[in-house]
């Protein structure tokens, strides 16, 4: 069977087993970021214990890119084959990708008060990952009210479609915030050409926590677009394998 | 298909002044501190509250009564900062830092809050602190 991830996000057996099988991945991939970060990497130097919330911060930011991602490539697909089920995909993605953010806010705040000595600060790195933010809050809030007062579908989602591609153009300047502009924030270590130093065990650490936060997201992300799919054709219907037309439950 | 065209005005109207804002604060978050090297060039600049980044320098860092005395530099420029209140913890010679405050007349830029600027280095606490760039 090969799996794709929409073949992952289809409501039927096959998928589901598959889906059961990536959440397995992401519970020990969990499990090994967890031991990394928390006893295999070294306390930081110069930041001491409040620097193991970088492999908490930088996974939220990273896959919330990555979310976003989704949302670009499934809005630009359902923008030119129409195909509703895209849709959803940019919708989860969306979801995730506002949650993360949210998270790497918060934890980012709190690494701030500890180290920097400040919770918020309007830099550019700070400012433009707010407007992250609230962009695609919008962008949910826009589809729901669509959603909500129209009936013409089509037009609106792809409206949304186009929000959602739109949107994506924030990520960049995010990302590169502390590169063009004069930050507080401190620049990317592992993402950085030349990688400035960062110990092994630390750097394996923020690794292992991103797998783990990049699988957990995907898992999310197949289940939300599952159920969406569901709500869409209503609890009664009969989920169906179009190749083996076998009646599935999906516990 | 516009089922309704005043709110897509709405929309419009908001999306426009909010970019406004938008833009107008970010002039200055886009430059979020001076150098140390542009107040001296112009000390006009920070007569008004600014932001002053630089690393401190090592053994410039002491204590007179109330007020943490130290220089900030950048490119060779310094400039002798005189905060008043306790910095954060993690604020310790040869890490960058930004200070919030006015240059006085005498040269002095009197501050009264520090963020510490940290690198993207991250080195296990066994290596020995003080040679951490």
């Amino acid at each position: 069977m090969r799996a794709t991830t929409v073949d992952l996000a289809l409501d039927t057996r096959g998928g589901a087993a598959g889906r059961r099988t990536l959440a397995w991945t992401a519970g020990g991939l969990s499990a090994a970021a967890v031991l990394a970060g928390g006893f295999l990497a070294p306390t930081d130097a110069a930041q001491g214990p409040a620097q193991r919330l970088m492999y908490l911060h930088v996974p939220a930011a990273w896959v919330a890119y990555l979310a976003f991602g989704v949302v670009l490539a499934a809005s630009v697909a359902h923008l030119i084959g129409g195909d509703p089920r895209w849709d959803h995909f940019a919708r989860a993605g969306a979801e995730i990708g506002v949650a993360l953010t949210a998270f790497a806010i918060g934890t980012g705040s709190y690494w701030g008060h500890l180290v920097w000595g400040t919770w918020w600060a309007w830099d550019p790195r700070l400012v433009s990952t707010a407007l992250l933010l609230l962009t695609y809050t919008g962008y949910l809030a826009l589809r729901h009210s669509i959603a909500e007062h129209t009936g013409a579908r089509d037009t609106a989602s792809r409206t949304v479609a186009t929000v959602g591609v739109i949107g994506f153009l924030l990520v960049p300047v995010a990302h590169f915030s502390v590169v063009w502009w004069r930050s507080l924030h401190q620049q990317a270590t592992m993402l950085a050409p030349e990688r400035p130093p960062i110990d092994p065990r630390m750097g394996l650490a923020l690794l292992l926590a991103v797998a783990a936060a990049s699988v957990v997201a995907l898992c999310v992300l197949l289940h939300r677009v599952v159920r969406l799919e569901r709500r869409q054709t209503g609890p009664a219907a009969t989920p169906t394998d179009p190749a083996r037309r076998t009646p599935a439950r999906v516990g | 298909m516009i089922r309704r065209p005043g709110r897509l005005a709405l929309v419009g109207v908001l999306l426009a002044g909010g970019g406004l804002l938008i833009t107008s604060a970010l002039r200055d978050t886009l430059t979020y501190y001076r150098t140390p090297g542009e107040v001296l060039a112009d000390p006009e600049v920070a007569r008004e509250r600014v932001r002053l980044g630089g690393d401190v320098v090592p053994g410039s860092l002491r204590r007179e009564g109330d007020l943490v005395v130290f220089k900030l530099a950048e490119a060779g420029h310094e400039i002798v900062v005189h905060q008043r209140g306790a910095p954060p913890e993690t604020f310790r010679e040869g890490e960058g830092a930004v200070v919030e405050g006015r240059l006085a007349t005498d040269g002095v830029f009197r501050a009264d809050h520090v963020e510490v600027r940290h690198g993207n280095e991250y080195r296990p606490a066994e290596a020995e602190p003080s040679d951490a760039r």
